[in-house]
């Protein structure tokens, strides 16, 4: 536990509200302990912003735990800042010395627009998600859970894609504000498990052609997001659903016709 | 005075809910479609009813004020969920995870939702199983558990550490389908600020967009809450900064019933703190203590020494000492207590001498650093980044923070509150926990009210209105709901005072921790009952909330949040000052035994207190529901 | 269809149109280097090839319409898919921009593809169409006559005493010019540049890569693209180095 403070400069992006033109603002925060989080410290300029009669930055923030994916910051020039595997809200003032200047900005992709100032729009993930990011089960129709044996290899690395908290992070750190990583950890995880195989050609053509239509950039192999990404989802997981396309794009062409189909 | 009817059904315990369900009221299939259910919160509760609900045809319009549903706080849970599958031939069974649970409540919940609640645990897992949950796996592909507080079977189901995130996925991708499919409308950004009752029916809701800062009337046939628990109240919790009590207490405040505010949950095992600009306290999770054991120095002098340095024979693993059969794995609020009482002893480590030592050198001997690091290596990597300290190396330093609150609004069997067409889930109700929680069992009971109990028992509801009959939002009710909530929007706007709502908010939770924490008495509440109302009043004359009311403005939604739990604060310590003994997470200190543990009343206080509005100024009035134990016997808690 | 519509009009399908061109680029490219590469040994292989080459007629016609078509394919889905992504970008770029681990070679794909593109033009003008450098071309100099046999697979293809066009002598007057040579060796160094990227990018694409073996991937791809340049670099060095004559 420290007890000296010190001071750093924030250079923000400002912008009143969507489509509205921003611009880059410079805040002086006094008084920062290293054991402060980096929304904490936004906190503090916040509070200060109100007492002077501003209006406080307004960033988006939820549990400060690194597991909703609601913190979005891009700090000088990363997403979620200086911190391998962490989100916005797990960066620490320790990383900073008296006297730095940050840069803050917003996640910026077409697909996320600005809402105010730090906030972002990411809906067009849960859109993604609604065009097959789920395994048909109703509700009371579920057979008894241990009937389907999941080798514990296959149920860990599910689990390594299931962890993808949504934040957007791959898409900020794309050049090509790509999701491929946030669609390929979703169809990875359930087109891993045996219980999504009935819906696995379904699902990643779905989620592709809507991840497509909303406007995400293409994929080039650069492993930006997965090095951007507070959860280490591996761009494995890319390769292995560019193989799932691949092979669901050929299977449903070459599968024979169902009886009624083309009437 | 409202009417508390349990509506438990009669007849032997194990059969009731069976019996239940062949006999309430159904809605038949084509008419399902012409009810509109309105579901706020899309934590598990939530997420898991719109979707249940929309696959049987209802039209269900679900509110979030995230930005997405997959954000609410259930994504935190760390630990995992409990179910009594047997699946480790330990014993387990239904009435052995329902009388843990109950009695892990200090006997101050139903016994008729605590078993059913136990009974449909083990469909719980077979849902999330089939919707692609990755829960723990043994090599030979079938189910894996792990132990928690409370219970000496292994009956908790886990996925690493963040089982609550799998869950909330997949009760998340069920409402995505059901969002897909046309039958759940999805509201994001979307906060409720007022319940529209209309007829002593809950009919509707008045909704603020938080990004245009639109308010809108929404009418329906019934209207579910799960939004969560009321914890942010303490300021510093483990709660998610935008948990908040709104939803729940603006239904208190327009005739639902709040039962038991004062049981509020204290978890034994999160990061100290470090600081007053500290925004948020992180919970490592109970299963911790599976292998981490929990000990102080045994003379105050060794308190800032290096752990290392302490000899064995001068450290005081005090839960084993006390608790020889439960030892690091009794119920949260023993534990709790008893890191208080060690370092009210001046025994506590850390430079702010408000923590114990939770070390795990015993089973890294045990299973080596690699094996403990594949058990919790993620809680390990949380604490190194919070406090830049190695677990692997020195003992965590932990101590107790606000986790959960088992009080809520005022539920009967059927989840339906004493206002009719106003169902209450998950953590927003009052009604499985009793007085202490017992871990894995909230995601437990989110779960089973979404999933296998709302489905059910809203028809039965439903069964009495007539299809269509739902009011139009033109309404005078709703107008004068949404008139009140314009109000009060534009007057937190122009009070025009100097300090930001935060500071209200810290002062409030010191105020609650201090006089209404992991011990109370009878004169600190007195206190606190004169300070917050005297805080409530500076808030309305001196907070600055700057900004338009027609934007996204997040001063604002904290101020309507920190309004709600400036009177809620208040109930709260009202209740525990009302209830004169001592069970589970409320510990009042005039009602104990010599040895620490909390002494009960079962004769005076074997009941359920549940709160009712008398309005503005005036003081509420405290109903009583009794609590008839049929099957179990109450008894002391005994974890020695 | 919805084959042709998978492939074509979605950013994996494009990709995977990408890979599977980049693939046969890939194969030509090395083909052409180790076939050329014959020009260090007695003229009659490396004219004996090319005369074989020439003498396949419509094969041969085929094989260059088909490498034009996957050149015609990769620029295709390169264009479209980068407009696309930079429209995805939005218009705010970030006012600071760190890499974290992109590599050299996959930022400057654009750039080398377009050198490469010049480079397969100039190179086609200069020893198919011999547009480049006319007085030099094979047509315009005096033909070779085979001394001996030259075989493929132990097929005699091109018999003693055969004439032939003298392309050895071609290769050696084009890159007798200095500057032809060193926009050629800039040329085939971003090329491989290119390949360095697109070589095992194409594995990632194609489903084929995983972090077991990724590093050995990028070690096989960074040795063969090294070779493959120090191959392309020996012929207008031995020129410029009086090696080759």
């Amino acid at each position: 536990m420290s007890t000296t403070t010190f001071s750093v400069t924030v250079r923000v992006w400002r912008q009143p509200g969507p489509g509205q033109p921003g611009r880059f603002v410079e805040y002086p925060v006094g008084g920062v302990n290293p054991d402060m989080s980096f929304l904490e410290m936004l906190d503090v300029l916040n509070d200060g912003l109100t007492r002077s009669g501003d209006e406080p930055v307004a960033f988006a923030h939820d549990c400060r735990e690194g597991i909703c994916g609601t913190c979005s910051l891009v700090i000088d020039g990363k997403p979620h800042g200086p911190h391998h595997g962490v989100a916005s809200c797990q960066t620490y003032m320790r990383s900073y010395k008296e006297g730095d200047v940050i840069v803050v900005e917003p996640f910026r992709a077409r697909p996320f627009p600005v809402i105010k100032d730090l906030v972002t729009d990411r809906s067009a993930f849960d859109r993604i998600q609604q065009a097959g990011g789920f395994i048909s089960a109703r509700t009371g129709s579920a057979p008894e859970a241990n009937s389907v044996p999941v080798p514990k290899e296959v149920a860990d690395l599910a689990m390594d894609a299931a962890q993808c908290i949504g934040c957007g992070a791959c898409v900020a750190a794309c050049k090509n504000s790509s999701a491929m990583l946030f669609v390929a950890a979703k169809v990875s995880h359930l087109g891993l498990l045996p219980q999504g195989q009935p819906e696995r050609d379904k699902r990643v053509l779905a989620m592709v052609s809507t991840m497509d239509g909303l406007g995400f950039g293409s994929c080039t192999n650069q492993y930006e997001c997965s090095a951007a990404c507070p959860k280490l989802i591996s761009h494995d997981f890319i390769a292995r659903m560019n193989r799932d396309y691949a092979k669901a794009v050929f299977r449903s062409a070459f599968r024979p016709v169902a009886a009624g189909a083309g009437d | 005075m409202a009417k508390l009817e349990s509506r438990t059904p009669a007849g032997d315990l194990p059969g009731k809910w069976r019996r239940h369900k062949a006999e309430i009221r159904l809605v038949n299939p084509a008419n399902k479609r012409k009810y509109e259910i309105i579901v706020v919160g899309a934590g598990l509760a939530g997420a898991s009813a719109a979707a249940s609900l929309a696959e049987l045809g209802y039209k269900v319009s679900t509110f979030v004020f995230h930005d997405s549903p997959r954000r609410a706080h259930s994504i935190a849970a760390q630990g995992g969920i409990n179910a009594a599958k047997n699946y480790q031939n330990d014993g387990d069974s239904v009435h052995r995870l329902f009388y843990d649970t109950l009695k892990g409540g200090d006997y101050r919940s139903r016994e008729a939702n605590v078993h059913r609640l136990a009974e449909v645990s083990v469909d719980i897992i077979d849902q999330c199983v089939a919707q692609g949950v990755p829960f723990a796996r043994e090599y030979g592909g079938l189910l894996d558990n792990r132990s928690f507080g409370g219970a000496q079977v292994s009956r908790t189901f886990y996925a690493r550490g963040q089982t609550g995130q799998q869950l909330l996925l997949g009760a998340y991708s069920a409402l995505s389908k059901a969002v897909a499919s046309g039958g759940i409308t999805l509201n994001t950004h979307s906060e409720m600020l007022d319940l529209v009752v209309v007829d002593g029916h809950a009919k509707g809701i008045i909704v603020r967009d938080l990004v245009t800062g639109q308010i809108s009337r929404h009418a329906a046939d019934a209207v579910i809450l799960a939004t969560g628990g009321y914890g942010n109240v303490f300021n510093l919790s483990t709660y998610a900064r935008g948990s908040n009590a709104t939803a729940i207490w603006r239904a208190y405040k327009r005739g639902a019933c709040f039962a038991n505010p004062c049981y509020t949950q204290i978890h034994p095992t999160c990061i100290p703190v470090t600081g007053d600009y500290q925004s948020k306290l992180t919970l490592m999770s109970e299963s911790l203590r599976n292998d981490g054991r929990i000990w102080v120095p045994k003379r105050k002098e060794d308190r800032l020494k290096p752990p290392a340095t302490i000899a064995e024979s001068d450290r005081d693993y005090y839960l084993e000492r006390i608790y020889p059969s439960f030892g690091n794995l009794c119920p949260r609020d023993v534990a709790s207590r008893a890191a208080k009482r060690v370092c009210d002893e001046g025994r506590g480590v850390g430079a702010s001498g408000l923590g114990v030592y939770l070390d795990f050198a015993d089973a890294i001997g045990r299973v080596g650093e690699a094996g403990v690091r594949e058990r919790y290596g993620n809680l390990f990597d949380i604490y190194r980044e919070i406090t830049n300290e190695n677990a692997y190396r020195d003992p965590m330093r932990i101590f107790p923070a606000v986790h959960y609150t088992m009080g809520g609004l005022w539920v009967d069997y059927n989840l339906m509150s004493n206002l009719p067409g106003l169902f209450v889930l998950g953590e927003a109700n009052f009604s499985d926990h009793g007085a202490n929680r017992l871990g894995a069992s909230a995601l437990m009971q989110g779960l089973a009210d979404g999933y296998f109990v709302i489905p059910y028992t809203v028809g039965d509801y439903l069964a009495t209105q007539k299809p269509g009959s739902r009011p139009k939002v033109d309404a005078a009710e709703f107008k004068q709901a949404e008139e009140g909530v314009a109000l009060m929007t534009s007057h937190l706007l122009t009070i025009g005072g100097k300090e930001p709502v935060s500071h209200f908010h810290k002062r409030l939770g010191h105020i609650l921790w201090q006089y209404c924490g992991m011990a109370r008495n009878r004169e600190g509440l007195s206190k606190a009952l004169k300070e917050i109302p005297a805080l409530r009043s500076e808030f309305w004359a001196n907070v600055k909330v700057p900004g338009s009311g027609l934007a996204l403005n997040q001063s604002l939604e904290n101020a309507g949040r920190v309004a709600d739990f400036l009177e809620l604060g208040e109930l709260l310590c009202r209740d525990a000052l009302a209830r004169e003994e001592s069970c589970g997470g409320h510990f009042r200190e005039e009602h104990q035994y010599p040895d620490g543990e909390c002494k009960r009343d079962d004769d005076n206080f074997g009941h359920v207190a549940a709160w009712e509005y008398a309005g503005e100024g005036r003081e509420p009035v405290r109903n009583v529901e009794p609590l008839n134990y049929e099957t179990v016997k109450m008894s002391v808690r005994n974890y020695k | 269809m919805d084959l042709v519509r998978n492939l074509f009009c979605s950013s994996i399908g494009r990709k995977l149109v990408m890979a599977v061109t980049g693939v046969v680029l890939i194969g030509f490219v090395a083909g052409h280097l180790v076939g050329n590469l014959q020009v260090f040994e007695s003229p009659d292989r490396i004219n004996g090839y090319a005369h074989f080459l020439q003498s396949l007629g419509p094969a041969l016609w085929f094989a260059r319409m088909f490498l034009l078509a996957c050149v015609g394919l990769h620029i295709w889905a390169a264009t479209v898919l980068t407009l696309e992504s930079q429209g995805a970008r939005g218009d705010e770029p970030y006012r600071v921009k760190r890499w974290i681990s992109a590599t050299f070679a996959s930022r400057y794909m654009r750039g080398t593809g377009y050198v490469v593109l010049a480079f397969i033009l100039y190179h086609l003008a200069h020893f198919t169409v011999g547009l480049a450098q006319p007085a030099s071309f094979k047509e315009n100099i005096a033909h070779y006559v085979m001394k001996g046999d030259y075989h493929v697979l132990g097929v005699t293809v091109t018999a003693a005493g055969t004439e032939v066009l003298d392309v050895r002598t071609m290769m050696i007057r084009g890159f007798g010019s200095p500057f032809v040579s060193i926009f050629y060796i800039v040329a085939v160094g971003l090329l491989s540049l290119h390949l360095l990227h697109g070589a095992e990018s194409l594995f990632q694409t194609l489903g084929w890569r995983n972090r077991r073996w990724e590093g050995g991937l990028r070690a096989a791809v960074t040795l063969l693209c090294a070779a493959y340049f120090l191959g392309n670099l020996a012929i207008p060095g031995g020129v410029l180095l009086g090696v080759l004559r």
